[in-house]
């Protein structure tokens, strides 16, 4: 999720990563550099720096590449020359300028979205070789500050925004009460043990977006779901540590997750509409604590929202009427294959859909993903630039009758916000909750 | 010279031999027993069906998006690397020297068309250079040892084509098409050659994450 950011800046001083810089000494980094990749990489790492043939097939598959006008540095595999190739070729004597670089490159020039490895003829997985460097750069400690700040929330608090512990239930209660005034009946359920369904969230809803959390209440209560969210830390299915390199935290604050859902012995947990943390608890948490898919099932929104559609719990009193369009998260598309749920529960809400092109698996990336968000306001700028042919696409779809952006993630959702803002798309952006929410049949509604 | 040339043809080639074949095996061995003691939950993640599903999308031209969005390069890839293949085994005189050495020996392809299929990998070999310098993507990335590579695998077949119309006189021709061959052999197991062996793995393994875990297509 986004902190609001500075518009006017192109790109100002990253603290975290300037300071962090200059604490480094030429020995640390050869040392660090070394001990990730002779020590912590495996034959996977180097079986893809030893197979790319430097042919450059990827560079199409990136948006970055793509909305700087074909510029090779931007390349997925132009990125890896940068830093893992000259970090091996000079076996890790690199200097702090080098670091610097670097971690610019591979935390606000990479989403980690993995498009590329759907282009790649050999599957060569860069949004990995990616990650390798972050996590040199972790433990460097050059990590930029936005997301480096994040990480420490998580460490403190098990959340992604500095929510302090009574903050959490106080947040669940004023939510339940203002639901109450639309359907007195309702209860966001604490601690139900034995509920067949543990609802998550990223810690940004109670933070700053809390009707959400209402809106997933009254979805819940209407279909007549047997649900629970936790009073204790466990709720936030967030993850920036993921992002920063930082594993041992991630699978601290993934065991937390999947430990609070076993305590409340469900069957399930249901998340809210986020891609970064579907990431997390299905795909790279779950299996740092050693599981190979995750140990409680993981259902996104996406899924979830079908599921009661399609069991009829929730009807729709009248659908959407302005055209739509379908934004596939790489996350829960690339990374989940909720596409054709996604277009389901887009048909059962909404009169008309209009595809973007590309879609589905070959959607391009929203930009803000990977942790390239949370980099905050010194990157913004490059963040948006960084993206004009999803501007591009999105002008496309608009010029075929689409009004309003379906955006079925946190991360994609402030990424587009700046995307449309800046570029003047004027597409207005919803999540699927907003739209189920609306059109569904409620008690006085 | 006489030397030279019972030299190459005789323990040298059986020294090429034996390092590509024990070679590909060791890098093999070592990449497997590697992931089974650093990263064994790759294992775990193999699925044979979505790997041929990803292999074989990819081992068909056109079969995949990015296939289709290079039709030249397709092409091009397509037949030089079945050439690469085709030529030196069909091709009448090394059939010839196998069967006088085990009296094994199985259909050649007319001389005429190897001919045109060496001289089909050539271009394509000129190709791949052109685009190296010219494509700013991939000029980018290349660094000089891409140009050696593709010198080892252009070699034998310019020597070989020189040496059949015994241009630039036969024997010494000859001789160089025997090294250069004999290079390639001993390369391909160590160097970016060597996706020759890996990038059935690579492949195989992120089909196996695209279909099993992440449910979605890899091409
Ligand atoms: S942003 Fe996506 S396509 Fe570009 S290099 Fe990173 S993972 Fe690959
Ligand atoms: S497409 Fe694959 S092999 Fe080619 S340069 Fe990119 S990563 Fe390397």
């Amino acid at each position: 999720m986004a902190e609001p950011a500075e518009e006017k800046e192109k790109k100002g001083l990253d603290i975290g990563l300037e300071k962090g810089v200059s604490k480094l000494t030429p020995e640390k980094i050869e040392q660090t550099i070394n001990d990730v990749l002779d020590k912590e990489c495996g034959p996977r790492f180097k079986t893809y720096v030893e197979t790319c043939i430097h042919c450059g097939l990827c560079s199409e598959a990136c948006h970055y590449y793509l909305s700087h006008d074909n510029d090779p540095r931007f390349s997925p595999v132009g990125k890896v020359k940068q830093t893992i190739w000259e970090m091996l070729r000079k076996k890790g004597k690199v200097n702090g300028e080098f670091i610097k670089r670097a971690a610019e490159i591979t935390h606000t020039e990479c989403n980690l979205c993995k498009r590329c490895a759907m282009y790649c003829p050999f599957g060569i997985d860069i949004a990995y070789l990616m990650t390798v460097v972050r996590r040199i750069i972790h433990k460097l400690g050059c990590t930029p500050q936005y997301i480096q700040d994040t990480a420490h929330s998580h460490s403190v608090h098990y959340n992604q925004m500095w929510v302090k512990g009574d903050e959490w239930p106080d947040t669940l209660q004023w939510q339940e009460e203002e639901a109450q005034a639309e359907i007195p009946t309702l209860r966001i359920p604490l601690e139900k043990e034995g509920a067949e369904i543990m609802y998550s969230v990223i810690a940004p809803e109670p933070k700053f977006q809390a009707q959400l959390i209402y809106q997933a209440a009254v979805i819940m209560d209407q279909a007549g779901v047997d649900w629970t969210m936790p009073a204790t830390v466990g709720w936030d299915n967030s993850d920036m540590a993921m992002f920063t390199g930082d594993s041992e935290l991630m699978g601290r604050l993934k065991r937390a997750h999947f430990e609070t859902a076993a305590r409340l012995k469900v069957k399930r947990i249901v998340m809210g509409e986020c891609g970064h943390a579907f990431r997390s608890v299905y795909d790279m948490g779950n299996r740092w604590l050693g599981w190979q898919m995750p140990p409680i099932p993981i259902v996104h929104a996406i899924e979830f929202y079908a599921e009661i559609l399609r069991a009829g719990k929730i009807k729709v009193a009248k659908k959407f009427s302005r055209p739509v369009t379908l934004h596939d998260p790489c996350n829960v598309v690339r990374g989940g294959g909720l596409h054709e749920d996604a277009r389901y529960v887009t048909r059962q809400l909404c009169e008309t859909l209009v595809e973007m092109h590309p879609n589905r698996e070959h959607n391009y990336c929203c930009c803000a993903g990977g942790g390239v968000i949370n980099c905050g306001p010194p990157y913004k700028m490059k963040r948006i630039e960084g993206n004009r042919v999803k501007a591009e696409q999105l002008f496309a779809a608009k010029a075929r009758g689409a009004e309003v952006l379906i955006t079925p993630c946190h991360n994609c959702h402030s990424g587009l916000h700046d995307i449309v803002h800046h570029y003047g798309v004027g597409l207005e952006i919803k999540f699927f909750g907003d739209i189920l929410y609306e059109v569904m049949e409620k008690p006085e509604g | 010279m006489h030397s030279v040339y019972s030299f190459v043809t005789g323990p040298m080639v059986w020294v090429a031999f034996g390092v590509f074949v024990a070679g590909c095996l060791f890098r093999l061995v070592v990449l497997l027993s590697q992931v089974s003691r650093k990263e064994p939950f790759i294992f775990s993640y193999m699925n044979l069906k979505w790997s041929l599903r990803s292999i074989g999308h990819w081992i068909v031209p056109f079969a995949t998006v990015n296939w289709r969005r290079h039709p030249v390069l397709t092409v091009v890839t397509f037949v030089f690397h079945i050439c690469l293949f085709l030529v030196p085994i069909f091709l009448l005189s090394h059939i010839v020297l196998v069967d006088e050495a085990w009296s094994i020996s199985w259909a050649a392809l007319p001389d005429g068309l190897a001919d045109a299929l060496t001289l089909t990998v050539i271009a394509c070999c000129l190709f791949f250079l052109v685009r190296r310098i010219r494509s700013p993507e991939v000029k980018f990335v290349t660094y000089p040892s891409d140009y050696v590579i593709l010198a080892i695998v252009a070699a034998p077949f310019v020597t070989g084509f020189l040496a059949y119309h015994q241009w630039f006189g036969y024997p010494v021709m000859f001789i160089l098409h025997v090294i250069a061959g004999e290079i390639m052999l001993i390369a391909i197991p160590f160097t970016r050659l060597s996706h020759m062996l890996f990038a059935v793995f690579t492949r195989a393994y992120m089909g196996s994450e695209f279909g099993g875990v992440r449910k979605a297509k890899d091409w």
